[in-house]
């Protein structure tokens, strides 16, 4: 299993990322500049980190998402490739429209960095295989632009297909607007693409990876993908 | 010839307006109380080098299309005049 943690100009959670992959996992991760053209043979697995990239200008993560390395990153999502979009990575995927929907601005308007319960929906993605059904986790938020929205027709058409891969909930896993930070449309704070190969998330699996760090739910984010791919999952990209 | 073209964006109804909303009741505060509802948008200048007013706009679109606007939850309208 090889990774590739794509870095743009004002990405700040890049070097958490490629830690937590490599010490949970013990596999490569290739750290990969905006400005590259195509990802390294035999890449399984691309990662969009957190982050501010260009400065979160004009809107966040659209600035990113027309960077040269996308067209690689977009041709290896197409073609089945695991890509995963963490907080600014989310935003990244969004505006490049390999997900549905936007991120907004809070809407308390207040920058949220806290840790944050979260209820898994699925436990059939490469991402969450190792999860138990509607397992309570606890992934730290940090953003001001967490906003999941989409109009209702498509609200609903992403619900009816299980787009849903992880809801704020409380630490009892109920989904209530008291457990929702950021005003997110259904509590949404992570959506999957339907083919199953890109998934987008606000919260930070990477912050949790290890005990000192404050938890590990990380880990089994991570185990997750390795087991995909120890069970003979494909990831098809280039 | 140089045109100078102005870009209104603003949130489309349904989507939340979180700026509008806090300069709403800022004001309201500062005792504006027949203030109905403020909506925050942005504004953007380009100047473009085209032939007519028309290709100048054309190229203004393309702009907003490729990235200067995002229409899931924006719309936007443009005003070009010659430098």
């Amino acid at each position: 299993m090889k990774t590739a943690v794509v870095i743009f100009p004002g990405s700040n959670c890049d070097r958490d990322v490629i830690c937590a992959v490599r010490e949970t996992l013990g596999r490569e991760v290739i750290p990969l500049w905006h400005r590259e053209t195509a990802l390294p043979a035999g890449t399984d697995l691309v990662i969009l980190p957190g982050g501010f990239s260009f400065g979160d200008y004009l809107r966040s993560g659209a600035m990113a998402a027309r960077s040269p390395v996308m067209e690689a990153v977009v041709a290896h999502g197409k073609k089945g490739g695991l890509l995963l979009g963490i907080c600014n990575g989310f935003q990244v995927l969004t505006e490049s429209r390999l997900l549905p929907g936007a991120l907004l601005p809070n809407d308390s308007l207040v920058f949220h960095c806290s840790p944050c319960h979260l209820r898994v929906e699925r436990t059939d993605t490469p991402f969450t295989n190792s999860f138990t059904p509607r397992q309570i986790v606890q992934f730290p938020i940090a953003h001001g632009e967490g906003r999941y929205f989409l109009f209702p027709d498509e609200l609903r058409a992403l619900e009816d297909r299980l787009g849903v891969v992880f809801r704020y909930s409380t630490p009892s896993g109920e989904i209530s607007g008291e457990a929702n930070p950021n005003g997110s449309v259904n509590n949404i704070a992570g959506i999957i693409s339907e083919g199953g190969n890109i998934l987008g998330l606000m919260p930070h699996p990477e912050r949790v990876s290890e005990s000192i760090l404050g938890g590990e739910d990380g880990r089994i984010f991570w185990k997750s993908i390795l087991s995909f791919f120890e069970k003979g999952g494909k990831s098809n990209g280039l | 010839m140089t045109w100078r073209i102005e870009v209104f964006i603003q949130l489309k109804e349904g989507v939340l307006d979180t700026q509008g909303k806090a300069v709403e009741h800022s004001l309201v505060s500062l005792g504006h109380t027949g203030l109905k509802r403020v909506k925050v948008g942005k504004y953007i200048q380009l100047w473009v080098d085209a032939p007519s007013a028309d290709q100048a706009r054309a190229e203004a679109e393309k702009m907003c299309a490729d990235l200067l606007v995002n229409e899931i939850i924006e719309g936007y309208t443009l005003e070009v005049e010659a430098e």
